[in-house]
């Protein structure tokens, strides 16, 4: 049931912050800074979200050859880098992790 | 179905061509999503009911990494709402192209704004913002994306099921963001932004509620706003 909730709050939200500025009038605009602040959004929240995926282990910070989601995670940053290919990266990253887990 | 005098048909079968190759890109990210949100342990008829309520896939990826942690709803909420602070440029950015169009036109054209068709319906639009059919294009951009990415989560979902945890397929979702953000964390301003938001999340893990996701983004944003201001000054 909570997880019902969820869903329809994340859809209500994200729809109302879609359809907000196709609803409001034309002279209700965003300041400036904050245009320029959201420029900065995706790559912040994102990296925000994997970087702890590949840093902690069980809640502490690794940077051991042991860590082996940041070793695969190497692995897909390198690719996403140089290639920028979305399902080349995952694929790189799964067979990495695999690899590493089997080797250490 | 009739379509109405209104309904510019070549617009809207240009719009069906310019989404083909976005299919592409749509397609893999949709299963690689379905799959995740499976081996997140999301059942499916849930997984689906947010492919299709959202339809917005960071934000749904992000929201299944933290439901599989076991975080509270409200969290849950507030971090997909962070991830999609970006809708709100979108948004205003196509506003004036569809400031005409009536009332139910643009709920749909709100339903529909993701990250893909967004950009090349603005790449088209950008210099002749008055040229007419651009809802009958935004459609024909928008129809086969959505198609694409509702078939493509279904199909993760059912594959992700039957799949072994040995596959380690839930860390696909942090690999997706790898491949979303990395690729753009160019230029100095950009950089900063990432990497301090990743280095704060990585400090602030220990905050309750998953606070610190809130915190690295803020970080970032003003990291981000420093260094363009900084290369702007020794521009001059």
């Amino acid at each position: 049931m909570m997880l019902w909730l969820t869903i329809f709050a994340m859809a209500g939200l994200t729809f109302c912050q879609r359809a907000s500025f196709l609803l409001l009038p034309e002279r209700v605009q965003l300041p400036p800074l904050l245009v320029r602040a959201l420029r900065y959004v995706p790559a912040a929240v994102l990296t925000a979200i994997w970087a702890p995926e590949l840093l902690l282990q069980n809640g502490v910070p690794s940077v051991a050859l042991g860590n082996e989601r940041l070793l695969a995670g190497l692995v897909a940053i390198g690719v996403a880098w140089r290639w920028r290919v979305t399902f080349g990266t995952i694929l790189a990253g799964l067979a990495a992790l695999h690899l590493f887990d089997w080797m250490f | 179905m009739p379509l109405r005098p209104g309904f510019s048909r070549p617009e809207f079968q240009a719009g069906l061509r310019a989404s083909l190759p976005l299919l592409v890109a749509v397609g893999p990210f949709g299963l690689i999503t379905g799959v995740a949100m499976a081996a997140g342990g999301i059942p499916p008829l849930e997984a689906m009911a947010m492919s299709i309520l959202v339809y917005a896939g960071a934000s749904m990826l992000a929201a299944t990494q933290l439901i599989a942690a076991g975080a509270p709803a409200l969290v849950v909420v507030l971090a997909a709402f962070i991830v999609n602070l970006r809708l709100f440029m979108y948004s205003v950015s196509v506003r004036p192209y569809f400031a005409g169009e009536p009332l139910h036109r643009r709920l749909l054209v709100s339903y529909a704004l993701v990250d893909n068709p967004y950009a090349i319906f603005l790449q088209r639009f950008l210099d002749h913002p008055r040229a007419p059919g651009k809802f009958e294009y935004f459609a024909g951009l928008g129809i086969p994306v959505w198609i694409c990415w509702q078939a493509t989560v279904a199909t993760g979902i059912v594959a992700g099921a039957r799949l072994p945890a040995a596959w380690k397929l839930d860390f696909a979702a942090p690999l997706a963001f790898i491949a979303m953000t990395v690729p753009f964390l160019r230029g100095r301003p950009m950089l900063a932004a990432g990497l301090s938001a990743g280095a704060t999340a990585v400090l602030a893990n220990g905050l309750p509620l998953k606070l610190g996701l809130a915190l690295a983004a803020a970080v970032g944003i003003c990291f981000g706003l420093l260094f363009e201001r900084l290369s702007k000054v020794e521009a001059r």
